[in-house]
């Protein structure tokens, strides 16, 4: 480049910019000529047609929302409709004082100091020809007392449009979700052309998972207005798409049965159908009114939910994290027999504790005195920690950990829906990767009775009891049975999602941990038996217990469930299927701080499973 | 005051001028948002910024944008990349970058990027530049034209291809290149419209026959056409337009802002419009015919007539004369991600006129 350089002429160069530069400057008059052309011919040559076409310009284009998809249970029963909702509208420039206009109407409705304040607010974005709604919502009596006293009030008037409603209210508000007004954050996020007439947009459970799916494409109206710009009427109407219809895999009668066996407590109940991976129910208790948050819930209301101590906006039933405790047993059971550490056949003599080689530390099992002589059936049936803690040693956790995983622990499931948290399964590497610390032997043994760093869902703990209920096949649990085609009104099914199936070396295997679940449950030494087992009629019921600590206790101390404080008690925990030798359902249970899983979660479980086996073969 | 002024590296006659469009531009959008004193300020606090921008590049020489051309350059394709991969893991058109406490555009610092790299590249060869380096400065403006008008933005790649083709064409380049050029584009026309989305082909469809959608994409241009033409000689006063007012027109406050402008001003307001844009376009061409090396002479020429290219494809589109491209009316649109730009380029401006006498020496 040096040796070009030398021969730049730089006189010469600046000329010919010169002569560049006069040519744009050529250029650019020419066409700002042609604009200024353009303009005369617009706007002095064509002045009077554009004039009456400017005065005769009464037609506009306005957005025509979609009616939102209904949402029904898998027989039918309505979740989520759409109901004519009234709200009382002020056009500001038909109003003669508009000071006045609101007092009295305060008087008249008993107004809120919050929705006046909502309406100025809006009021002010507004053109003086557009209604702003002063109150939403109205009830009948209100629409009533406004309708005898409208001619006291020019400007003033009631407008019907259509608005969600949950005809089950708190039954299916987790599952189901809600919609609400759209935000700043959606704004940002949606296609703005096709909300341009939609105010509520799903924001949680099935309602925003299927956002797309219910919501359909906007339609457009050409109205005809006056010179104020009021509509006068519709002059061409491009029909929006309605969102279509989704029908559910919950069974809502299921779900009440589950709400009512849980009467009185905290917790969650996920059912599902293991074949298929259709949810059929999943309660998550307490609950809200999903109404509330349709219409803009009050702050107040809203605070109130949110700082209640026993979170009723929480949805335990996928968000919540509990130590699976002993429900995993048999799943780690198998993990034993497939790494060749234990057989069926194996027995050996549980204490009332276990200790590791050269460390003074005592495992405690939950029975004091122990289980005496134990194998892999009475392991299981009769839950004894003492055999797992042994096994647990004797795997190691890099064998036990990816074993527990192929059933999905640890990580989400994909339901179709929000919320759902992934668990914590935990593992060497996961250790040394958060906390940076190397896996302590003893962690091994916790972790094989559910205890320690492990966390898990219900639905996750439904989603397994599945893989065992199926001898390993796995599909993805989700809660569309399918969406109605909005022409001929057939239901399109949703399609079973298979992932990759749970595989043992020996199929007996499965045998082996699946008849001491029976035992659990029908047999009278079996952690169920006396809660459960001995009122089941008409099926098998193949099952595990648990019982998650919360609290930790010393070495030497007893827990005292009398003496304990509530929320430091156990959760009683109980996963199932039934009919045990077809399986077509799967239940997972937890009751928080409810005590013993047997006393407690089992017969929760076996409610839900009688109302879903017995009501139909009657 | 003179001092203050010169000090501060400023161009008075650039400087009023850009303050008037300024001006004009807060009066046409009160009117077009209906009024809205929080999309005013919100446009002030815009301008603020801008301005201060314009006023940190006028303080930086011409030199040393020369030397850091080719990092800006590669900075704004890595970057332009990045926003590309984003996209597609996150489905759809992606042109921000979100830095946390700002979303910055990449696509908007290739408007100034572009320039800078192609009068780089010629500035230090004997000019006029040869075919292959006719070649190589295309490349160097084609690239991340290619990469903007894939996020989609047609509109911005336009701008950005068009500043380096400035750049070449105020180098020098010799006409029989032009002309072949030329033809070869000619030809290339049916290719492109392969190329183009359905969305894009409808906009010119429209543009030739509007009547044949009224509802759909040509209802811009009409109600626009009408705003425009029924605002006559003299308009119907500010915050009278009635095709503004009553919400006929779409895209008031943005794009077609002109129409707002037009039908409430009326033809001498239009004009008085244009003349503040000739008065700042000349103004640039002036600076740069005066600037004394070949860099800050390309790269001023350019960012100068990319200016123009803004109003021309802006004021062409609302009057129908052009495709509806989403490029806004510099300094008068709402919107803040292309204010801060040209106010850079007009800063870089100055500093080329102001740091003149320094480097003469």
């Amino acid at each position: 480049m040096a040796v070009r350089q030398a021969i730049k002429n730089h006189q010469q160069e600046q000329r010919l910019f010169f002569v560049r530069a006069v040519i744009m400057v050529l250029v650019v008059l020419i066409l700002v000529g042609i604009l200024a052309t353009r303009l005369t011919f617009l706007q002095v040559v064509n002045y009077s047609h554009f004039t009456t076409l400017s005065q005769n310009n009464r037609v506009r284009l306005e957005a025509v929302p979609p009616p939102r998809g209904l949402i029904y249970d898998r027989n039918g029963v309505v979740l989520a409709e759409n109901r004519p909702s009234y709200q009382l509208e002020i056009t500001p420039e038909q109003v003669r004082d508009l000071e006045d206009t609101l007092a009295r109407l305060t008087d008249l409705l008993s107004l809120e100091e919050a929705e006046i304040t909502r309406f100025r607010r809006e009021l002010r974005g507004k053109r003086p020809f557009q209604a702003v709604p002063v109150k939403l919502n109205m009830s009948d009596e209100e629409v009533a007392i406004f309708a005898i006293n409208r001619h006291l009030f020019p400007g003033v008037d009631i407008q019907a449009r259509l608005a969600r409603h949950y005809p089950l209210g708190e039954e299916m508000a987790h599952v189901v979700g809600y919609v609400g007004r759209i935000d700043e954050r959606e704004l940002a996020r949606i296609d703005r052309r096709n909300y341009s007439g939609t105010t509520h947009i799903g924001k949680i459970g099935v309602e925003r998972f299927y956002e797309d799916v219910l919501h359909g494409q906007v339609g457009y109206q050409k109205v005809e207005v006056n010179a104020q710009g009021r509509v006068l009427r519709v002059l061409e109407r491009e029909a929006p798409v309605p969102g279509r219809d989704l029908v559910l895999s919950l069974d809502v009668g299921l779900q009440a049965a589950a709400r009512r066996a849980l009467e009185g407590r905290n917790g969650a109940v996920v059912a599902m159908d293991p074949n298929t991976g259709e949810v059929l129910a999943l309660v998550s208790k307490p609950s809200f009114d999903p109404n509330l948050f349709v219409h803009g819930i009050p702050a107040s209301v809203f605070n109130e939910l949110r700082n209640d101590r026993y979170q009723p906006l929480f949805n335990r039933a996928l968000s919540g994290q509990y130590p699976p405790g002993s429900t995993i047993k048999p799943i780690v059971g198998l993990a034993g027999l497939e790494a060749g550490v234990t057989t069926a056949a194996r027995t050996m003599f549980a204490r009332g504790y276990f200790q590791l080689p050269n460390d003074d530390r005592r495992y405690r099992d939950w029975r004091r005195e122990g289980h005496g002589l134990v194998n892999l059936d009475k392991a299981i049936a009769q839950s004894s920690d003492v055999y797992f803690y042994d096994l647990g040693v004797r795997m190691g956790i890099d064998r036990m950990s990816p074993f527990l995983g192929q059933f999905g622990l640890g990580q989400v499931t994909g339901l179709d829906t929000t919320g759902e948290r992934p668990g914590l399964l935990p593992s060497r590497e996961w250790k040394r990767a958060t906390q940076n610390m190397p896996w302590f032997p003893g962690e091994t043994v916790i972790t094989s009775i559910g205890q320690g760093y492990m966390l898990a869902t219900p639905l996750q703990m439904a989603s397994m009891t599945s893989t065992i209920a199926t001898r390993g096949e796995r599909v993805r649990p989700h809660l569309l049975r399918g969406i109605i085609d909005p022409v001929s009104g057939d239901l399109r099914l949703h399609e079973t999602e298979w992932l990759t199936p749970v595989q043992v070396s020996r199929p007996e295997h499965w045998d082996q941990i699946i008849q001491p679940m029976i035992n659990s449950v029908h047999r009278s030494n079996g952690t169920a038996y006396w809660s459960t087992g001995r009122f089941i009629r008409g099926y098998t019921l193949a099952g595990k217990t648990g019982t998650a600590q919360v609290f930790g206790l010393a070495e030497d101390e007893e827990y005292d469930e009398e003496g304990l404080a509530k929320h430091l008690r156990d959760h009683a925990l109980f996963i199932g299927y039934a009919p045990a030798e077809a399986p077509r359902i799967a239940v997972a249970v937890i009751s928080e701080h409810g005590g013993s899983g047997g006393r407690v979660a089992a017969p929760i479980a076996r409610e839900v499973i009688d109302y879903y086996l017995l009501r139909e073969d009657r | 005051m003179r001092t203050l002024v010169r000090a501060l590296h400023l161009d008075m006659v650039l400087f009023t001028g850009l303050l008037l469009l300024a001006g004009v531009g807060l009066v046409a959008l009160y009117s077009a948002t209906g009024e809205s004193m929080t999309m005013l300020n919100r446009q002030l606090l815009r301008l603020g910024i801008a301005f201060t921008a314009l006023l940190v590049m006028a303080q930086i020489p011409a030199d040393n944008l020369k030397r850091w051309s080719p990092w800006i350059y590669a900075l704004g394709i890595g970057l332009l990349a990045v926003v590309l991969v984003m996209g597609e893991m996150g489905k759809g058109a992606q042109r921000w970058l979100d830095l946390g406490f700002v979303r910055f555009q990449p696509s908007e610092l290739m408007k100034i990027a572009v320039p800078m790299m192609v009068a780089w590249y010629l500035a230090d060869r004997p000019l006029p530049p040869r075919f292959l380096e006719v070649v190589a400065a295309g490349l160097l403006a084609l690239i991340p034209m290619v990469l903007i008008a894939r996020q989609p933005d047609l509109g911005t790649a336009l701008l950005v291809g068009a500043a380096g083709l400035l750049v070449v064409f105020l180098a020098g380049i010799r006409w029989r290149i032009i002309f072949a050029l030329g033809a070869l584009a000619l030809v290339a026309l049916p290719v492109l419209w392969h190329f183009m989305r359905p969305y894009q082909r409808q906009r010119v469809l429209t543009l030739l026959n509007p009547e044949s959608d009224p509802l759909g994409a040509g209802y811009h241009i009409i109600q626009s056409k009408i705003a425009i033409g029924s605002g006559g000689l003299y308009g119907k006063g500010w915050l009278n337009g009635t095709q503004s007012q009553l919400e006929f027109l779409p895209e008031r406050s943005t794009d077609f802002i002109f129409a707002v402008y037009a039908e409430e001003f009326g033809l001498l307001g239009g004009l008085l419009l244009l003349s503040l844009y000739l008065l700042v376009i000349l103004r640039g061409l002036y600076i740069s015919v005066k600037a004394q090396d070949a860099y800050a002479r390309l790269l001023g020429g350019s960012l100068s007539l990319t200016f123009f290219v803004y109003l021309f494809v802006n004021v062409g589109m609302v009057s129908g004369l052009l495709p509806v491209v989403g490029v806004p009316l510099p300094l008068v649109s709402y919107g803040g991600s292309s204010m801060v730009t040209l106010l850079a380029a007009f800063g870089i401006l100055m500093s080329i006129h102001s740091h003149r006498r320094l480097l003469a020496r």
